[in-house]
């Protein structure tokens, strides 16, 4: 049996998919373009599997994500993991966090500020610029956003210029996207100790 | 900048202010945002939901995130399905209040979506690769409704 992971940690469990995922052996060729699979790459997650049912919504996403997470210029890549990890803070999706928050800790090469965020929640006492990043980030993904000029104001004056809040956005909004597929269409499990 | 987006005509950005110059810089992702809206709104593979449907879902969730701009927009595409544009409809007279829950919870409570949630949808006769499709338009939605707000926020604080 597994056992569904409710407690935010940078601890990745394993995603346990609600539906079916596509079969390989029965996946059209559309589907294994889209999956890049080939006879000598045959490992597909499960997540990747499932998005593969909408395999035209899965091809325009994947560089989408790729390109406001990772695209040079702009917010460092540290900050958008922490916008990422405040959406799925907000939506509960704890297999996102999960790997947000190991991203961050492992570019910033410190677990500080995902040690503290975890163990105070969204609200937790951080330095000026990170904290305003995460307001940002919180209040945008609520439905509907509650981030307001306040919430900008606070990002000018911890020193974001136009780019990088676009950036911050933009990451945050891409785990509107993202925690509504991770958290409804499966569980963050880990598997129960047997014996 | 001559790109033409949903986004950037919902949020009011104009060519030559501080924020039309930053979007410059990132012209490959709104293309995307938008290569997306058109995917999520008119698949070639639309499984049982029709653009109509679609559109119906969208501007009912443009709704619930206060974004009536965005609503009417989708709306227009709303065809029979107009009537689930509006979040107090429940959508039984059509016989998609499964659906319309599902979607409803999605957008709006997303943290309190459980496995129950999806089950439901299973019971009502939904096709796993029909759930992933509805997840999709809402998941997509949240997103483009996010980067709307977002850049309106820009506008008024930077320009």
């Amino acid at each position: 049996m597994n056992k569904v992971i409710k407690k935010f940690s940078r601890n990745v469990p394993h995603w346990q998919p609600r539906v079916a995922p596509v079969d390989l052996q029965e996946a059209s060729e559309d589907q294994l373009d889209a999956l890049k699979v080939t006879p000598s790459n045959t490992k597909v997650s499960e997540y990747v599997l499932t998005l593969a049912h909408d395999v035209e919504s899965l091809k325009v996403r994947t560089p989408l994500f790729n390109a406001i997470m990772y695209d040079r210029g702009g917010m460092s890549r540290a900050e958008r993991e922490l916008s990422a990890l405040g959406a799925s803070m907000v939506n509960h999706c704890v297999y996102c966090a999960a790997v947000h928050a190991m991203r961050h800790a492992q570019l910033e090469k410190s677990t500080e500020v995902t040690d503290r965020v975890f163990l105070e929640g969204t609200g937790a006492d951080l330095a000026p610029r990170d904290r305003a990043i995460l307001d940002f980030a919180v209040a945008l993904s609520e439905c509907p956003s509650q981030a307001g000029p306040e919430h900008l104001d606070a990002l000018k004056a911890a020193g974001l210029d136009e780019a990088e809040v676009l950036d911050l956005i933009l990451s945050a909004a891409l785990f509107g996207w993202a925690n509504r597929l991770m958290h409804v269409l499966g569980d963050p499990v880990r598997p129960e100790a047997t014996g | 900048m001559v790109l033409q987006t949903t986004v950037l005509t919902q949020a009011g950005i104009e060519t030559g202010g501080a924020v039309s110059s930053a979007l410059e810089h990132r012209a490959n992702i709104l293309e995307m945002t938008q290569a997306a809206e058109e995917t999520v709104l008119r698949p070639k593979d639309a499984g049982p939901w029709s653009h109509g449907l679609r559109a119906a879902l969208a501007a009912r969730i443009a709704a619930h995130n206060q974004e009536s701009d965005l609503a009417e927009h989708y709306a227009e595409g709303a065809e029979g399905y107009a009537a689930l544009a509006n979040p107090a409809e429940d959508g039984a007279a059509l016989e998609l209040a499964e659906v319309v829950a599902f979607m409803d919870k999605v957008a709006a409570e997303t943290r309190d979506v459980t496995a129950a949630d999806v089950a439901d949808l299973q019971a009502a006769g939904v096709a796993d690769a029909d759930i992933v499709r509805l997840a999709e338009l809402n998941a997509f939605l949240a997103f483009q409704i996010r980067v709307i707000g977002g850049l309106r926020l820009m506008k008024d604080g930077f320009e």
